[in-house]
């Protein structure tokens, strides 16, 4: 594999931005990443627009996962892991992968929706009320009540499940669950949602729900979803970001990414010449 | 030559020599079948048996006199009094030091501690402990919790030194219970913004109690049944008093006085009759036997069910 040799991070050093009308929720600056002694993400500049939903498309192991996690700090979890650069989120612009920076504080920041669905072995209530309950968001029961209600209201369970609130989250059907695990990030009360492939697991009925309700939340939260079917990418996403081998190759308004790519890699994968 | 040759008809030869080996293949099969069956039956057959005598001749020394009498000269008069009160206690005393050491262990381990040369010398070392024979717990207990701790011949000696030897039991089974959590559960505890602490005590503890109790139910049957460190340490043989009531009239209310109290239990009891001549104690040895085995056994019987519980109860 080679590569040319990783440049020092500079803003925007990539970036392909045209100019979106859009306020820019983050911006990722001169981001590398290493797992031990492998870099995996090198010098990646984008900015992830506020309330629109950007996808994140490319190559298996091109690092959109790796990204994506890099948002929320779930990199710290393990032993290894580095980062260099910045992430700064906007309106306070702080960066959130300064050391000095607590990793809670950006994870309430930044909720996460994973591949599989992964509720608590716990009721739908406890599942929905337990960020709310850990950060003391709810002074008494009744507002406790309140947010679990918004959160699975805004996830369109809310008519599904209300009538169960005690029941396991884990006797749900899997696109339930996966808009039980949506509506738990929710009730945090992030202001921006990080998808890792949410409807891999699910059978193409919940996935089109799942993609409804993305885009009914992008009208509150600034989406972040790594995707692997382009198809996905084009019908929910409005801004597309390609990687290749840790690198971004090109961002851009989905349409001009899918009718009008720029590069030559980001033509040959979304014509599904390799992929 | 044909292109439209049929597979499905081999040349003769070839299918008689599959024959031939599939018939032997069948042979060994049933032949081995019948093997393990009679095995099995001849080693559920020894516990049977051993049941059995056990049941004949003590089953009757069974009653109220036996379970409320101190031992005695007098077979007759003899009983398990001051023996299944110490082994009660035996176990409160092991099960209090072999919990929260064995769990918090095994949540440092598994949850906490990164994979280095270090942490893999402790693994090993945890395994070794295992194996370790019991009576040299029981040396270690006579030095450490008897001599250097100035415990005594004690309850606490006792239970301590039965609590070191199953500690790796249940280290092993928090180990384990913990790591059939999948790590998509923590993350997601994670993600939430719960630190390493609220991950562990609001859910990896919670989804593992089942495995965790199962473990100790198994460890305590494991305990419960041992001799030779209670007899190294020099519990007595011969106990005719019961220890100090751990709850007394007066403030506090509780008294750790029976912690330092002289001992004897169940199967030191037992040993002390099989070694006197007369027929009457070996029945007396006997029943005591029986009560023993009956509880390890139902012991096990609960661990058992808990498991089934705990796996029917949570899906991931």
């Amino acid at each position: 594999m080679s590569l040319p040799p990783v440049p020092q991070p500079s803003a925007g050093s990539e970036t392909t931005t045209s100019d979106a009308p859009a306020a820019i929720k983050v911006q990722i600056q001169g981001l590398n990443f290493f797992y031990g002694n492998h870099q995996v993400l090198r010098s990646i500049s984008m900015d992830v627009p506020a309330l629109q939903v950007t996808a994140l498309i490319g190559p298996s192991g091109c690092g959109k996962t790796t990204l994506l996690r890099c948002m929320n700090r779930m990199h710290d979890l393990y032993p290894g892991n580095r980062y260099e650069g910045a992430i700064r989120v906007q309106p306070d612009g702080t960066d959130i992968i300064a050391p000095e920076v607590d990793p809670i504080q950006v994870r309430m920041r930044f909720g996460m929706v994973f591949q599989k669905p992964n509720p608590f072995p716990k009721s739908i209530f406890d599942n929905i009320a337990y960020g709310p309950r850990i950060h003391g968001l709810a002074k008494d029961s009744i507002e406790l009540d309140e947010i679990v209600e918004r959160s699975l209201e805004r996830a369109g369970l809310w008519n599904e499940v209300k009538d169960r609130l005690e029941q396991p989250g884990t006797s749900l059907s899997g696109g339930q669950q996966q808009r039980l695990c949506i509506a738990r990030a929710i009730a945090v009360g992030p202001d921006v949602i990080l998808m890792d492939e949410p409807c891999s697991a699910l059978d193409p009925i919940a996935t089109a729900k799942v993609e409804e309700l993305i885009s009914e939340l992008r009208e509150q939260y600034s989406i972040v979803i790594v995707t692997h079917s382009m198809q996905q990418a084009a019908r929910v996403s409005d801004r597309t970001a390609y990687f290749h081998l840790g690198k971004l190759i090109e961002v851009g308004e989905t349409k001009q990414i899918f009718t009008n790519p720029i590069h030559r890699l980001t033509e040959d994968y979304i014509t599904g010449r390799f992929g | 030559m044909s292109y439209e040759r049929d597979f499905t008809v081999r040349p003769e030869p070839y299918q008689k020599q599959q024959e031939g080996r599939a018939h032997r293949r069948g042979t060994i099969d049933r032949n081995f079948r019948r093997l393990g069956f009679l095995l099995t039956l001849a080693t559920l057959g020894i516990l049977g048996i051993l049941l059995l005598n056990l049941a004949m001749n003590g089953l009757a020394r069974i009653d109220w006199q036996f379970m409320s009498s101190f031992p005695s000269r007098r077979a007759g008069e003899a009983g398990i009094l001051s023996a299944w009160v110490g082994t009660l206690l035996l176990m409160l005393v092991t099960a209090s030091a072999a919990i929260p050491f064995g769990v918090a262990a095994g949540i440092y381990l598994e949850e906490y501690a990164s994979k280095n040369r270090w942490t893999d010398f402790v693994e090993i070392n945890i395994a070794n402990l295992a194996g370790v024979p019991s009576i040299l717990y029981g040396l270690m207990a006579l030095g450490l919790f008897v001599y250097q701790f100035r415990f005594g011949q004690s309850l606490l000696a006792g239970g301590l030194a039965l609590g070191c030897l199953v500690l790796p039991i249940v280290i092993v089974a928090t180990r384990e219970s913990l790591r059939t959590i999948p790590s998509s559960i923590r993350e997601a505890a994670f993600a939430l913004g719960a630190t390493k602490w609220q991950a562990v005590w609001h859910h990896l503890l919670p989804y593992s109690t089942g495995g965790i109790a199962t473990g100790v139910i198994l460890a305590m049957s494991r305990a419960i049944g041992e001799s030779a460190p209670l007899i190294t340490i020099g519990a007595l043989t011969f106990i005719a008093f019961l220890p100090p009531a751990p709850l007394i009239s007066h403030a506090p209310f509780v008294s750790g006085e029976w912690l330092f109290s002289p001992f004897t239990a169940l199967p030191i009891q037992m040993f002390n009759w099989v070694s006197r001549p007369g027929e009457e104690f070996q029945s007396n040895a006997a029943a005591a036997g029986l009560i023993l085995m009956v509880i390890t056994l139902s012991m096990n019987a609960a661990a058992i069910l808990l498991r089934r519980r705990a796996q029917r109860n949570i899906t991931w």
